[in-house]
Parts: C-alpha cells; structure tokens; sequence
C-alpha cells in the first residue's frame, strides 16, 4: 500500500534526475555543434585541417588543466595557481634541455611533473596549516611562483634551437597530444567514479563537516586534491613547452581564469560535491573553440570577451534552473 | 559485561562546562537509555564517544582496555557507530553512497562495487521497511527520510556499540517499531546500545536501563523496572513539571484557514480543510504522508498543481510566501537548520529575523531593541545559552528549536502553521510550548499543527486531521479521537471521520 505511490514517484525521480544530467552535459555539446556548425558555414576556411588541429593542440592543454582544476573544485576549492604552475614548468622544461641537450623526453616530462606536484603540495600545506581557504592561498601562490619564475628566467628567453626537434614535433603532432589529454580524463575520470578516495573527494567538496564526522582524512584528501592539480598543470607546462618552443617567464599568464571558465561552463559546481571531469573537458574544448571561431567570423575582440563572458552566466544560469528543478522533483519522492 | 566504559569525562567550551565527570557504562546486549533537558551535555557526550571532540579530562575503556579516539576514524575502527542528533548526510551524493562512504564494497583493485552497494541498500531498507531509491541524491529528503538514512547508516556496519542521539525525533509509531525491532535484533547479537531520547514511552520501550543527566552530570543510572516518569522528570528538571497537555477551552471563531482542494503532483491531492479561530488543528499521519508538504504549499514555498488558500477569505497567490506573511500567515518548518535559522549568527538576530521591520527604527535595527525581544522569548522558552549574542550554531538541538520557535511566535500571527513544534524539546519546556500553542489559540490564532507524537496530537487538538499517501482521509471530533481511530486511518484502515 504505501510502496505503490512512492515506487512511482521513485521511477519518475529516477527518469527526473537522469534525464536533467543529460540536458547539462547535452547543452555544452549542443553549443559547440552550433558553433562550428555556424562558423564553418559563414568561413570555410575554419575547418580545415590546420585549423582543426590547431584546436586540438589548444584544447589539450586547457583540457587537462581543467581535469586538474575540477580535482580541486570538487572539494569546494579552488587553485588558481595553475597558470603559474605551468608557466614554471614550462620554463624548467626549456632550462633543462638547454642545460642537459641530450635528456630523453620521457624524463623531461616526469620531471615537470614532479615539480607541478611540489608547487601543488605547497598550496595544499599553507592551506592546511594556516587554515586560510584555498581562494586566498592560491591566490598568494599564483604570485609566489610567477616571481620564482621571473626570477630565473631574468629576461632571458629559451627559443626552439635549443630543444630538440623530437621534442617540438610531440608537441605539434596532434594525436600524441590529444592522447595524452585523453589518458588524464579518463583516469581521473574513472578514479573519480571508482575508487572509495575519489568518492571521498565529493564528499567533502558537498558538506565538509559531515565528511569529517565520516572519519574521512579531510586534510590529506584535500592535500592529494592540490597535488594532482599542481601535478597537472605541470604536465601541461612541459607540453606548453613542446608545442610553442618560445619561452619566457610570461608563458601560461592568465591562463587559470580561462580553466576556472571551462571547468564552470563545463557543469562543476563551484561550491564542490557534483560534476564531471568530462564535463570540464568539454568546456575546455567549447572555450578554445571560441575562441579560434569568433575572430574567424570576423567578431571584434571586444565582443569575444563578451561572448565568453556571456557563455559563463548562461551555463551559471542553465545550472541554477537545473537544479532548482530537480530540487523540486526530490522533495516530492523517496 | 561492560563493552563501553566512560570514567570520570569532563568536557568545556569556552566557559560552558558542558560535561563534569561523566561516569557510564554500556554493557553488551543491553540498550542504555539517556535522557536530560536541553542543553544537558547528551549531545557533547555522544560526540565523544564518536571521537568527533577530544575529552578535557577522563578516559575512555573498551573492554577495560584504555581506548583512545584521535577522530571518527577510529571511534568507527573500534566498532562504535554513532548516529548524531543532526543529519550528516552529503547532498550531492546518492543515498547509497551516502550509507557507505569510505566503507563502500570492493570488488577487483580496490574498486567500488556499485552493484553490491545498491543491493545491500536495498536489503537495509527492507530490514527498516523504508521504500527508499537507493540511487536518489540524498538532497531534498524530507528530515524523516534524512533520519532513516543515518539509521541504515549506522546499522550497515556490525558495530558492537550503537549510540544513537535522538534517532526518532522525526519518525512515527511505525517507523519507531521496526527500528525497535532491528536494534532489539542487534542487541541479542550482543551490541551494546545507547539511546537518548525525549519520549519515555520510548525509553520505556527499548531499554533496560535509564540514565539522567543534568547541568552536564550524570545524576542517576538505575534499572528501567525501578523508576517513573516522574522521577525521571523530577531529576532532569529537579521541579515538578505541570500538567503535559493543558489545551484550555476557547471559543470558535470564524474560518480563518481554509484550503481547497489542494494537490501538487506527486506530494498530495485533492486536501481540503478549514482551521477556525481558536481552534489548533492537528495533521497526524505517517511519515511520507504528504503532512509538511501541504504545510509548505499552505505557506507558498511549493506551488501548488490544483485547489487554492484563503486567509480570512481572501485568496493567496500561489508560491507567494511574502503574500502569505503579509496576510498573517507563519509556519514554523520541519527542519530548522536549513530552514529556520542562520546558523553563523547571535541568537538575538535569529530570533527577531521574521520581524526586524516593526523592531526598526527610521529603517535601523537597533541592537538593544534586538536583544530586548530576543530575551523575552528566550526566557519563555528557557533557551539555554552564553547569551543573546552567542552563535546559534553553538546551541545544543533543542535549544536551536526554541530559537525558531521563538521567531515565528514573536511575529504574532493569525494562523500559525507548526511543523513538530516539540520535535527534539525536553519536557519541561515542551509543556510551555504547549501552554503557548493553547494561550494563542485562546487569543483567536488558529493553529494547524503537524504532529507526529500521538499524545501531542490527542491532547493539543480540537480536532484531528489524518493524511494517509497523499490525502486527507479522516476528520476526528476530539471527543472521538483516539489512539486506535488515529492509528487505523493513518495506515490506511480507518473509515472516515
Ligand atoms: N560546539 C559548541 N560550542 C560551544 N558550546 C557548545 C557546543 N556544543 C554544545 N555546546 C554547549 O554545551 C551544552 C551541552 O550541549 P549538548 O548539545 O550536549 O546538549 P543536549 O543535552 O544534547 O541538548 P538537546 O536535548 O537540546 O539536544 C550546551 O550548553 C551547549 O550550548
Ligand atoms: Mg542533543
């Protein structure tokens, strides 16, 4: 008797639920379509095939930094140290071939890594021992590394004679790059989905206090979180390094804004506990596109900025209307 | 034998000493009974043996043993599983996940086995009879539901002590006897249980031993056989309590409520009532029967499908929850964390939230003027803190209910909308609540009041609602109503009234 209406309003919260998931993930899809759809029409030239891999080339480095970013956004945090991170990074890389011309790339790479993973591990221990939000610590650290930086480069810049050429060429061939932005998501994105610290990390990012009560690590997981993202972002930094070959202390300025930009746009509640790495993914990709697409259509950079901006509130919008919709379908079920 | 073994715990913040050498001990296949008023350091206790906040002072034993409990990692380690008076639930996450977390079933490489998780789920739900979607996002759960959850929470580990911090101040009678039923199960398989409470029918019920703390001592532990509820009483509250359920008579006035065929899909159809002046009106029902859900409707935070609200017989706007205060309307909600209070803030602002304008001056609130009313109510209701300007957050439960309390009631408003207005209220104060419902009823407020506590119910109400999946299915005569008639057409088997 009472099993009959609540296993209908049960079905129908299912159908509900999954069906306002897909809408999200559907309308950023949607949105790129358009936009190629729409370019390519007015501007054939858009999609020919320098045009596509230079959106490939793009994307995957703001991809893999947005998998990065969405580790951290997960557990209501945020790390906007990650342009800085890779612009170190991609100058050690530089630094280290011009010292050691005949190092194995593979080393190179790990080596960007690890030091993505030290600076990581810095902003995860100020947060944890001062107990100041990531916000403002990161925000410190954006400057820290970005005057390590300066500092080494000290007006010097590295040019592509002083890589080598095997080097260079990774970072212009177009399936090597995309691959490694597709083996990051998809392990983040599994380990996220599948093992109990993934699970741990939406926990807290949804409600810190009760995660704690859950005698889950708190601190450690938060410090693993920032680890990865720093370890990302320094991955990214050896790329940024093979596919531009020029580099100065200014490489990857800004960029943490455009990865916050992807990873909102990309569904990832900023307040942490819901969204996807794919998601971010895709907003990395829709962002990169929009920006080869509209000086393709001959838009005003005025109006590009505009236009992301705009992008922002609209997915900020879409997110809101969701879940005040799904909201509404939840209370009235089990 | 004794599993659990508090010695002389003691435990401060700040200036309020919450715990003065508490001495305790759970003893295996038994389920200890607690009780105190509100405030009385039940709460702080619990959260100790939780390892959620170190002790100043005292040990704790396991089986004689010293046992050391750096966090709730290894309170859960020890096997003690606690199920705290606030739900912890994480909303963005599945109710499965939610049971499970950092304890979800593996499969290959450590990986979560999603599909084992589900069906023990499942399989904890049926054993508490709760028709649950293990796959739902606990967001949105109603509080009753919230609380099932903590129950399958802690019941799906084998813990050998269950504490558990007024577990069923949401639930109904049916409810409450299967999850008697599944403890009482526990218990033979030799767990040790402690329970606290506000119903001593429950205490009665459940447990072999009875507990009294005060001011944060621990005064009495004797057998459950031994003692009355009046003892009890007389310890807790060291007066004698007046008369529980003291609805004087008033005079009917004219319809000020009245609702008409309401419905909102999924929640409840077709609900049509009336609530007079002078009258308090009780909404019975199960669980899930749809009983905050008119409330919500009623006051404009649902919109509704069908039907409509009139106040003094004039018509609401649907989802208008301005209109409705403007028209006199307040509802005090289920659930007072998200709903009632903020929690960062003094208890003084909390409570005069719902009326700052008519406190103002030239557009000012003035903080003395705050306090003032702040006070009042606070010493009407006994809420128990540092002052008007402590934190509501540091509250314990039942004090952080009478602060909402206390700022729907400062409103005065002509029908008063209460959602378990004792939910989680020690007696004491829970006869002034009472007396407080009774005296605005006899100034003319009509008064709808949502109950799950059927003594509540019978001895509050002129008359007697019953909601049964979603409609209104009975209308009772005080007179006629009683625990029988209620019963039977809250589940389902009683004609119309
Ligand atoms: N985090 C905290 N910070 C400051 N004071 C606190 C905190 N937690 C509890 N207290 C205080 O400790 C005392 C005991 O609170 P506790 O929550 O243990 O009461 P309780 O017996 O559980 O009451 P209730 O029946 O209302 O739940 C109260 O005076 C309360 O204000
Ligand atoms: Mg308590």
């Amino acid at each position: 008797m009472t099993t009959t209406l609540a296993r209908s309003a049960s079905r129908r919260l299912r159908q509900e639920s999954s069906r306002l998931f897909v809408i999200r993930e559907l309308g950023i899809v949607a949105a790129l379509t358009l936009l190629v759809v729409v370019t390519t029409i007015v501007n054939p030239r858009f999609l020919t095939s320098q045009g596509i891999k230079d959106l490939l080339l793009g994307s995957t480095i703001l991809a893999i930094l947005a998998v990065g970013q969405t580790v951290v956004v997960i557990t209501r945090n945020v790390d906007l140290s990650a342009g800085s991170v890779l612009g170190l990074s991609a100058f050690a890389t530089g630094s280290l071939f011009v010292a050691a011309p005949g190092l194995p790339i593979p080393v190179a790479v790990v080596a960007g890594v690890l030091l993505g993973a030290a600076c990581g591990a810095v902003n995860g221990g100020l947060i944890a021992a001062v107990q100041v939000p990531s916000l403002v610590v990161t925000l410190g650290t954006l400057y820290v590394f970005r005057g390590i930086d300066y500092t080494w480069a000290s007006g010097r810049q590295i040019n592509a004679a002083d890589m080598p050429g095997a080097f260079l060429s990774m970072g212009n061939t177009t399936p090597v790059m995309t691959m490694f932005a597709i083996v990051v998501l998809v392990a983040a994105g599994y380990y996220l989905r599948a093992f109990r610290s993934g699970r741990e990390l939406y926990a807290i990012g949804s409600h810190p206090d009760a995660a704690r009560l859950a005698g889950i690590p708190v601190g450690r997981r938060v410090l693993a979180a920032f680890v990865v993202s720093g370890a990302l972002a320094g991955l990214a930094g050896v790329l940024y390094a093979a596919r531009f070959g020029t580099l100065d202390a200014n490489a990857g300025t800004g960029l943490e804004l455009n990865v916050v930009a992807a990873v909102v746009v990309g569904g990832v509640a900023i307040f942490g506990g819901s969204g996807s790495v794919y998601g971010a993914a895709i907003g990395a990709l829709l962002l990169t596109t929009i920006g080869s697409a509209l000086p393709a259509l001959g838009v005003s950079p005025f109006w590009q900025r505009a236009s992301v901006g705009a992008l922002i509130l609209a997915a900020i919008g879409l997110d809101r209307a969701l879940a005040v919709r799904l909201a509404r379908t939840l209370r009235s079920g089990r | 034998m004794v599993v659990l073994e508090l010695r002389d715990v003691s435990k401060a913040f700040d200036a309020v000493q919450a715990l003065r050498a508490v001495r305790l001990g759970l003893r295996a296949g038994e389920a200890h009974g607690l009780v105190g008023e509100n405030g009385a350091g039940k709460s702080t206790l619990v959260k100790i043996l939780a390892g959620a906040h170190p002790a100043d002072e005292g040990a704790l034993l396991m089986d004689g043993r010293a046992l050391r409990l750096a966090g709730p990692a290894d309170a859960r380690a020890a096997g003690i599983a606690v199920i705290y008076q606030e739900p912890t639930l994480f909303p963005d996450l599945s109710v499965a996940e939610n049971i499970f977390m950092s304890r979800q079933p593996l499969r290959g490489l450590r990986r979560i086995d999603a599909r084992a998780m589900r069906a023990r789920t499942t399989e904890l739900f049926d054993r508490l009879g709760v028709p649950m979607d293990p796959d739902r996002p606990a967001r949105g759960l109603s509080i009753a539901d919230q609380q099932l959850v903590e129950i399958a929470k802690a019941l799906a580990f084998d813990a050998r002590v269950l504490v558990m911090d007024e577990p069923t101040a949401a639930l109904s009678g049916p409810e409450v006897e299967r999850l008697f039923a599944v403890v009482r199960a526990l218990c033979e398989a030799g767990s040790a249980v402690l329970f606290v409470s506000h119903r001593f029918e429950e205490i009665f019920a459940l447990c072999e031993r009875v507990s009294v703390m005060r001011d944060g001592r621990l005064v009495s532990t004797d057998p459950a056989a031994e003692v009355t509820v009046a003892e009890l009483v007389r310890r807790m509250v060291g007066r004698e309590v007046a008369e529980m359920y003291p609805k004087a008579e008033a005079s009917k006035g004219p319809p000020l409520l009245q609702v008409r065929g309401l419905s909102r899909r999924g929640a409840f159809t077709g609900v049509s009532l009336t609530v007079h002046a002078g009258e308090i009106v009780a909404l019975a029902g199960l669980v899930g029967a749809g009983r905050s859900e008119v409330a919500r409707a009623v006051f404009g935070v649902d919109r509704h499908d069908e039907g409509e609200v009139l106040v003094d017989g004039r018509r609401l706007r649907n989802g208008d929850t301005a209109a409705a205060i403007a028209a006199g309307l307040a509802l005090v909600p289920e659930d007072r964390r998200q709903q009632g209070l903020v929690m960062e803030l003094s208890v003084a602002r909390n409570a005069t939230l719902a009326r700052r304008w008519s406190l103002a001056r030239l557009g000012l609130l003035t903080g003395g003027a705050e306090r003032r009313a702040a006070r009042t109510w606070g010493e009407r209701l006994r809420v128990r803190s540092a002052g008007p300007d402590e934190a509501v957050s540091a509250l314990s439960g039942g004090n952080q209910q009478k602060v909402v309390l206390a700022k729907w009631l400062s409103t005065e408003p002509r029908v008063l909308i209460v959602d378990e207005p004792t939910r989680g209220i020690d007696v004491g104060t829970k006869a002034e609540v009472h007396r407080l419902l009774s005296e605005l009823a006899g100034r003319g407020v009509a008064v709808l009041m949502i109950s799950s506590e059927l003594p509540e119910v019978l001895g509050m109400a002129d008359r007697v609602l019953v909601m049964h999946e979603g409609r209104l299915v009975a209308d009772i005569p005080r007179a006629l109503a009683g625990e029988e008639t209620v019963m039977l057409a809250a589940t389902g088997h009683g004609g119309a009234g």
